[in-house]
């Protein structure tokens, strides 16, 4: 079996025990990226001396006989808008082509300190604004199951880098649906976790209030093994909950009978592809076959999540891009005054998308406008919150597909971007209630692109998305499948 | 108030200074004292070199966040306390958005509509009676963060502006009064009184040329015009560094815009706030350069941060860390050691250590059984006039007075007991500060002995033998002609008795 076949629980065993050095598995891993990236641009940065100088040690303190921690020698892939220490990170923007973090984000410390190893920076949307990668600022990733399509973003690096198999494992943030969109359009598992689950600290705010890091696998199983690692409280974020983490590995095997799966009325309706609804349907099947009961619920305030979220996030947005003003580590526009050198800066240095969302935002927080847009929003946030409430008093999960169609193709959506921000509409309300979600394979299209399926729990219940994912993938081979290229 | 009426020249002339009141609110910027700042555990210390006590958080690098320095939450509570004003259980934060090079987010953090403190006041008074005590109301304290400082070239070489961001994030207190005080000098009162409360709870150290106090003063006119009430456009004075540039500036104001009324007649419908700034050089205030369009923050919560809540009984806790207020010890002074309201201001507006001080020195006199008639006041003009001359002279705190209360109180003692009068006494001290002695030593070492009255009957008979013309004008009817013997007898006889002297001349000559 060759090494980018093995999951990430077996690579971290095979290290362990000394049968694989994590030398090897870097360097493997690192050949892979050289070999495909020219083709789907899944990288910005690949790190092969750090990464090299990472495993020498893990591989040293191996044989030495120390403990080498729960993801010894894993090499991982990390999204381009977290901060890695002496590692350029871009978040996918001109903007900060050249900035180089002096700190690493809390999950990039925290992967280290459990032996896991940076082995480069993924593409995604300028900011992480975007569902196709088309934003990014350098080039777009594209989807290892098909190159015309998209990956999906804005993790879409990050999908890309799992799917065509050039990282065992990687992370995301999730926004909107950042992680589990791609991971829907790659054919593989991508969790959202609980807003308040994962630290934020490093991760370059796009939404503050939506924002949450996450992995992205190919099995549930390896989610769990890596979640073990991302999640708890972090004293540099305010907003990370100090709630115990559970034993996600532990809660994999036990048997799904009991388990209470709400269908959400509101994901079958009109706009979901057919394919897409026939391989959930499937799902739900597999589901009820595990012992699993399933009962139709109602989600009613979550038609109106698509509107409050495209206010809410612009908002934030256009507050947390106010840094990047070419005074200190971005790019700077020559200019001769003040006023002249942020606009010039801004206007080279941000692309559209960003631009637009920064207008949108600015505008809703304006005097005058405040109380229709953001107070309004924020009044439309409650109402699903509430209704997710309510839902989780009668079940444990909520089931659906997590994208109304398979991967689009590249410039599809140029006329309409208000169709590209529908790919969201199962997604964003998970983020504005707080709840985690998690997408794995259910199935292909008649193109041969995949389907994905989304499951929520109750705020800090990952433990029980990750055991329904992990069982469904007991009786299913959706996420073993690889693509050709 | 009429907003729209408008007047004629001869209206306008007509006006005297007793239709025109002042008012005056005032924003005062206070640095708490915390060790690090308001959400990063960078240094607050003033004074180091450009930019060494930042990190990411401070500098605003992507991805940092903030976290609420609890400390600087405590010092507000207790501020607020101090300030009379209702306390929020629940607080968050808010971002202030604006670009500017020495704010490194493009947003401050500071609170919107829901303050840390809500309504109070502080009651100001004045000890000579220049207007009447009253309590004045306070609007609001609210926490945010202070932002960096720019150094502009001022060379005209037309070098890059430099920016310092040691500054930025250091936890601030904004309290603004509502527009309440009605003279330069009840704004001066104000400011006084605030720095004496803040200094007494130990919240800030007040120091105004570091920038730990700043304010900001908005001033305008009520004018009665025929029995109509018309207001002046408000200026907006800021960076008022001191209590002087305060006073002079709300009565430059005040001077300034009756003179511009008189001649165009604008009322604060006609004109929009004007930002202006203090010129101490010139002593005026001048026209600030910013734009006059008023600035839209967009003020929304901040999702980095979560809200504040605290229970009655952790305020409550916090405000029984306050020990001591100007206005209690002010009432204590005056009900409990007889000082009159001038006196009681000399010692409390020293703070709380001369407090003490003299608390010390009176209560010793007060139970040496020394037959002192009125211990308090004896004790307030020795350390009004002895303690704190000596304190200024040597430039030094109360807590480096080389002597203790308890010996000055034995000091005093020693006086009413009348083993040696108050000039002697005086010499004591100085015996006492001079070579660090101790009571006892210092009176020896001056040689000062209690002198036997039959000493006294002595040297007085010399003398009136010696003095027969000065004798026989005190026998004409000139009494106070004994003066001048007494001086001769503290001649032969320094540790003689003055009162004695003089006594026992009158009784020996038959007065
Ligand atoms: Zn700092």
């Amino acid at each position: 079996m060759q090494i980018e076949q093995l999951s990430a629980a077996e690579l971290v065993k095979r290290i362990g025990t000394g049968e694989l050095t994590a030398a090897q598995c870097t360097d493997h891993f690192l050949g892979k990226i050289r070999d495909k990236n020219d083709d789907n641009g899944a990288f910005l940065a690949q790190c092969d001396e750090q990464a090299a100088d990472a495993a020498k040690q893990i591989d040293a303190s191996i044989a030495a006989g120390k403990s080498p921690g729960p993801l010894a020698g894993l090499p991982v892939a990390v999204k381009d808008g977290i901060c890695t220490a002496g590692i350029t990170t871009t978040a996918g923007s001109k903007m900060l082509s050249e900035f180089v973090p002096p700190y690493d984000a809390t999950i990039v410390s925290r992967l280290k300190d459990a032996g896991a190893i940076v082995i480069g920076k993924t593409n995604m949307d300028e900011f992480a604004m975007g569902s196709s990668n088309e934003n990014s600022a350098f080039h777009p990733a594209k989807n290892p199951w098909n190159h015309d399509h998209v990956p999906g973003g804005s993790s879409g690096g990050s999908a890309t880098a799992v799917a065509a198999a050039m990282a065992p494992v990687a992370i995301g943030s999730d926004t909107g649906g950042s992680i589990r969109q791609p991971a829907s359009f790659c054919g593989i598992t991508g969790l959202k976790p609980t807003y308040g689950r994962v630290s934020r600290y490093g991760l370059i705010a796009f939404a503050s209030s939506l924002d949450q890091i996450g992995p992205m696998t190919r099995s549930a199983e390896d989610c769990a093994l890596v979640m073990q690692t991302l999640a708890g409280h972090d004293k540099n974020d305010s907003t990370s909950a100090p709630v115990d983490v559970a034993d996600y590995m532990a809660a994999l095997e036990k048997p799904l009978s009991g388990l209470k799966v709400g269908i959400c009325k509101q994901h079958f309706e009109e706009g979901l592809g057919e394919e897409v609804r026939a391989s959930v349907n499937d799902a739900i099947d597999v589901l009820k076959t595990l012992g699993a009961s399933t009962v139709e619920i109602e989600l009613p305030y979550t038609q109106y999540g698509i509107a409050a979220y495209y206010v809410i996030a612009p908002c934030e947005a256009s507050s947390n891009l106010s840094r990047f003003d070419g005074v200190r580590y971005t790019n700077r526009a020559a200019a001769e005054n003040l006023e002249e050198m942020y606009s010039k800066t801004r206007a080279e240095f941000f692309g559209e998308e960003v631009k637009k969302r920064i207008m949108l935002g600015t505008h809703a927080l304006s005097s005058g406008y405040y109380d229709a847009y953001y107070l309004k929003a924020s009044k439309v946030r409650r109402m699903i919150k509430n209704d997710y409430d309510k839902a989780f008093e009668s079940v444990d999960l909520i089931l659906g597909p997590t994208v109304p169609t398979t991967a689009f193709k590249f410039n599809q959506h140029a006329a309409d971007p208000l169709a590209m921000y529908l790919a969201d509409i199962y997604t964003v309300a998970a983020n504005l209630s707080g709840v985690p979600a998690i997408s794995i394979p259910c199935g292909f299209d008649s193109a041969g692109l995949p389907v994905g399926l989304q499951l929520q729990a109750r705020r800090f219940d990952e433990a029980t998305l990750l055991q329904a994912a992990h069982q469904y993938q007991t009786q299913t081979d959706w996420h073993q499948r690889s693509p050709q290229s | 108030m009429n907003q729209t009426l408008e007047t004629t020249q001869a209206q306008r002339d007509a006006v005297t200074d007793a239709d025109v009141t002042l008012i005056v609110g005032l924003e005062v910027h206070v640095q708490l004292d915390t060790q690090s700042k308001l959400f990063c555990n960078c240094s607050t210390a003033y004074g180091a070199d450009a930019n060494t006590q930042t990190c990411p958080v401070c500098t605003g690098m992507p991805g940092t966040l903030p976290v609420i320095n609890q400390r600087a939450l405590k010092l507000a509570i207790k501020t607020g306390l101090a300030l009379n004003c209702k306390i929020a259980n629940y607080t968050k934060w808010d971002r202030k958005n604006y670009f500017y090079p020495d704010l490194p987010k493009g947003y401050q953090i500071s609170q919107f509509d829901k303050p840390i403190c809500g309504e109070g006041h502080l009651t100001i008074s004045d000890a000579k009676g220049a207007f009447e005590t009253r309590d004045i109301q306070i609007e609001r304290a609210h926490l945010e963060e202070d932002a960096g400082k720019s150094i502009h070239d001022e060379t005209g070489a037309q070098k890059p502006s430099k920016i310092d961001l040691n500054r930025t994030g250091t936890p601030l207190l904004e309290i603004v009064t509502k527009p309440d005080l009605r003279s330069a000098e009840e704004a001066k009162a104000f400011l006084t009184e605030l720095k004496l409360i803040l200094t007494y709870i130990d919240v800030s150290d007040c120091n105004m040329q570091e920038g730990s106090l700043r304010c900001d003063a908005n001033v305008n006119l009520h004018i009665k015009v025929d029995g109509e009430k018309i207001a002046t456009p408000i200026a907006e004075v800021k960076n008022l560094n001191s209590f002087r540039a305060a006073e002079r500036a709300i009565g430059y104001e005040a001077e300034r815009q009756l003179r511009v009324w008189k001649k165009d007649g604008l009322g604060i419908a006609d004109a929009p706030k004007q930002t202006r700034g203090w010129d101490d050089a010139n002593q005026k205030t001048t026209k600030s350069r910013e734009k006059e369009d008023a600035a839209d923050y967009r003020y929304f919560p901040d999702p980095d941060l979560i809200a504040v809540e605290t229970t009655d009984e952790e305020i409550n806790a916090i405000g029984s860390t306050i020990e001591y207020l100007p206005s209690k010890l002010r009432t204590e002074l005056m009900e409990s050691y007889g000082l009159e309201a001038y006196d009681t201001e000399v010692i409390v507006s020293q703070g709380i250590g001369v407090v003490t001080y003299y608390k010390t020195v009176a209560d010793f006199l007060t139970k040496s059984a020394s037959g002192s008639k009125s211990p308090g006041k004896t004790a307030s003009n020795w350390v009004a006039q002895e303690v704190l001359r000596y304190l200024n002279e040597q430039n030094c705190a109360i807590g480096d007075y080389p002597i203790s209360g308890d010996q000055l109180g034995e000091l005093l003692a020693r006086i009413a007991k009348g083993d040696f009068d108050q000039t002697r006494g005086k010499d004591v001290l100085a015996q006492m500060l001079e070579n660090r002695a101790d009571l006892e030593a210092a009176i020896e070492k001056l040689g000062i002995k209690a002198v036997d009255s039959g000493e006294v009957e002595a040297l007085c008979q010399q003398i009136i033998d010696e003095n027969q013309g000065v004798i026989e004008q005190i026998k004409g009817g000139k009494v106070q002609a004994v003066g001048s013997l007494i001086g001769k007898a503290k001649k032969l006889n320094p540790n003689i008795n003055p009162n004695l002297v003089k006594e026992t001349i009158l009784k020996q000559i038959g007065i």
